[in-house]
């Protein structure tokens, strides 16, 4: 794993300087971090290219503007660069092969059987669009509002300080799957009040998002507390630094490291977590490409005949879960000065 | 001591107020008619709909709302719940028993487990049992439970037919119950202290496969944490001073070493029973196990605002008793922590 030699020139590209730091080269020796970090990658590929993995049909379709499935493999075509970045959302709709409940075997079809009459193996790849995505948005926005909000609870003191912790610590009295399902009812209300289909996305988005800044901002808190005294800290206030460069420039990038790691596991308890709201009835519709939806589904064909309905979702969820933390793992390791 | 004590229960009717406020306030998103709800407890009542609405005000501005909500709850009316088609305090009353009873037979083993375990990979530091043990400890927490509880009933109940698969009691002893006492609202031992020794080994088997998954799924951490503090323990100078003074080493790594890895368990184990007091949401729902969990999955499936209310106050009142009582075993256990 020694490929990269010893710098020729004292210059060396940011890559290089990326690739030998301590912390890279710790995690490029252990061997399960890489390979979780290979079967994490090939997930993301997946979900990229849920399009080409399994073809679009029906309504996804229509929605594409092309009569051929197979048009969707030709990339000097619109539909395909359409499917593979931005699908209308008819593509996230299982695809259904008939209206029958019982599942039926693996086919060239439905390589993984059908449960419903729904193919699994579309739910089971677009399920991956579907989870790195809300994965990706949630994730994304609870770093951002936990980094602001954490940094200037940090940094200003006082009374801010103590209305923000205080705050906190109300929302921390609810175990965050209770907060959710209580924040996802309430906005299920509101939503399926109207008319027309319900669409969970945001209702989803904004519980979680609830529910997971606080983590962050407590965590950042901490830190800020802790780079703020620094010396380098006072040298840009006495050079006339105004307080938001401070925090920006100064503060926070200093204080970030220990939060990435965090970012990184949530990114596989995040979807995870969407799936169990799924699987309870609170999350996804039945009948949208998703994994919780799915091992929903094979409750009520448990049977070993009908093994394929549980254990094809299964072993998805269950490899990436473990890749993921087995990356995450390898990651907070290398990052970790105590453990160098 | 006890000013700490005092000052953490009366931290509970501020966190109690602060939060139902922010539900309160959620609830405004919907339409009156849907606020009415939980005041509707018949068909008659729900053909005066509008009466109602204006009965109870639901049209006022919030203050006016939330104060007359408060007035209420503090006068024990915490509304109807149409899950369980009973009152909201009734309802916890029956169902919080069954959790608790889930919760002893769960935390139990989970911490004899995890200590056993971690303690033992601990000792045997990169030996092949510790190898093993971190394996299955990766693997224990990547598996979500939702997975782990169809696993096991796909295997226990629907291939094997060792053991029932959900609810409390199998039909025929339901009828039974009537003759049962109540002296605990812990079936198990009720049913014992009536010299039903059938009926206790019926519940009893019903408890085992959620017990199972709930074991499965939460050991892990402590697990791993139990490892990481020995190894620390082990590695201290007053281990090495109470091996150099040749103490036999089984009295050097129980009573030395283990003794003073177990501090940060006692707050995890706070925390284990906060989730499971809570009602393991989606394991309940799984074994279709009558606890508050699996009631308040019901009640948001069906936009139930007075059990979800109801539930988040009830969970809100555990979290803080449970972690205040943990603080205080802490210091008991501790002598160097103290609280002022």
């Amino acid at each position: 794993m020694t490929v990269a030699a010893a710098p020729k020139s004292k210059e060396r590209t940011r890559f290089q300087e990326f690739w030998t730091s301590p912390a890279t080269r710790k995690l490029r020796r252990n061997p399960l971090a890489i390979t979780g970090l290979v079967i994490t990658l090939l997930f993301g590929l997946v979900a990229l290219f849920a399009p080409l993995i399994a073809k679009p049909s029906g309504n996804c379709l229509r929605d594409l503007n092309i009569t051929q499935a197979s048009e969707v493999y030709n990339p000097a075509g619109a539909a395909f660069w359409t499917a593979v970045f931005a699908p209308p959302e008819s593509c996230y709709l299982n695809e259904r092969l008939s209206f029958q409940q019982q599942p039926t075997k693996p086919s060239a079809e439905a390589p993984f059987g059908t449960v419903n009459g729904y193919n699994i193996f579309y739910g089971l790849i677009w399920g991956t669009r579907t989870a790195l995505k809300m994965a990706f948005i949630i994730v994304g926005v609870t770093l951002v509002l936990g980094v602001i909000i954490g940094a200037i609870s940090g940094y200003y003191g006082g009374w801010i300080d103590n209305l923000i912790q205080r705050f906190i610590d109300v929302l921390f009295s609810l175990p965050p799957l209770i907060l959710t399902v209580v924040i996802l009812t309430i906005l299920r209300a509101r939503f399926q009040s109207g008319a027309g289909d319900y669409d969970p996305t945001l209702p989803i988005i904004v519980a979680s998002c609830v529910t997971g800044w606080a983590g962050y901002a407590r965590l950042i808190r901490g830190e800020v507390l802790r780079t703020r005294q620094l010396e380098y800290v006072d040298a840009a206030r006495g050079l006339g630094a105004r307080d938001f460069r401070l925090i920006m420039k100064h503060v926070v990038p200093n204080s970030i490291a220990a939060v990435f790691t965090i970012a990184v596991l949530d990114l596989a308890t995040v979807p995870l977590g969407i799936a169990g709201l799924s699987f309870l009835g609170l999350g996804f519709e039945p009948g949208f490409s998703e994994w919780g939806q799915l091992v929903d589904a094979a409750r009520a064909w448990l049977k070993p005949e009908y093994w394929y309905v549980l254990v094809y979702p299964s072993v998805f969820i269950v490899l990436f879960s473990l890749a993921f933390n087995l990356f995450g793992d390898g990651l907070r390791d290398a990052l970790d000065p105590k453990s160098r | 001591m006890l000013n700490f004590i005092v000052k953490r229960l009366i931290q509970i009717p501020v966190v109690m107020l602060v939060l139902s406020l922010m539900i309160v306030g959620l609830t405004q998103l919907l339409t009156p008619e849907q606020r009415a709800a939980p005041y509707i407890r018949s068909e008659q009542q729900a053909a005066r709909l509008e009466q109602i609405i204006e009965q109870r005000g639901l049209r006022d501005p919030f203050p006016v709302q939330y104060g007359r909500w408060l007035n209420s709850t503090l006068h024990g009316d915490l509304g109807y719940s149409k899950a369980s088609n009973q009152d909201v305090i009734a309802t916890i009353k029956e169902r919080l028993p069954r959790t608790i009873e889930l919760t002893i037979l769960t935390a139990i083993p989970i911490l004899l487990i995890s200590v056993w375990l971690g303690t033992l990979s601990a000792l045997h530091k990169d030996k092949f049992i510790d190898q093993f043990l971190r394996v299955l400890v990766v693997l224990g927490y990547s598996l979500p439970s939702f997975v782990v509880g169809i696993l096991l009933l796909a295997v226990f109940y629907a291939y094997l037919g060792w053991l029932p698969g959900s609810g409390q009691l199998n039909v025929v002893n339901t009828f039974a119950l009537g003759d049962v006492r109540t002296y605990t609202g812990l079936l198990t031992v009720d049913a014992a202290l009536n010299g039903r020794w059938d009926i206790a080994w019926d519940a009893l088997q019903h408890m085992i496969l959620p017990a199972l998954t709930l074991v499965i799924v939460l050991s892990a951490n402590i697990i791993k944490v139990m490892r990481n503090n020995m190894l620390e323990a082990l590695t201290s100078d007053y281990v090495r001073t109470a091996r150099a003074k040749g103490l036999a080493p089984g009295v050097v790594n129980r009573k030395h070493a283990r003794r003073n890895a177990l501090l940060s368990i006692v707050t995890l184990g706070g925390f284990l029973i906060i989730g499971l007091l809570g009602g393991s949401l989606i394991t309940e729902t799984i074994f279709a196990f009558p606890g508050v969990g699996q009631w308040v999955v019901d009640a948001a499936r069906g936009v139930d605002l007075a059990a979800v209310l109801g539930f988040a106050m009830l969970t809100a009142v555990i979290v803080v008793v449970v972690s205040t009582v943990v603080d205080i075993l802490y210091g008991v256990i501790d002598p160097r922590v103290r609280f002022d």
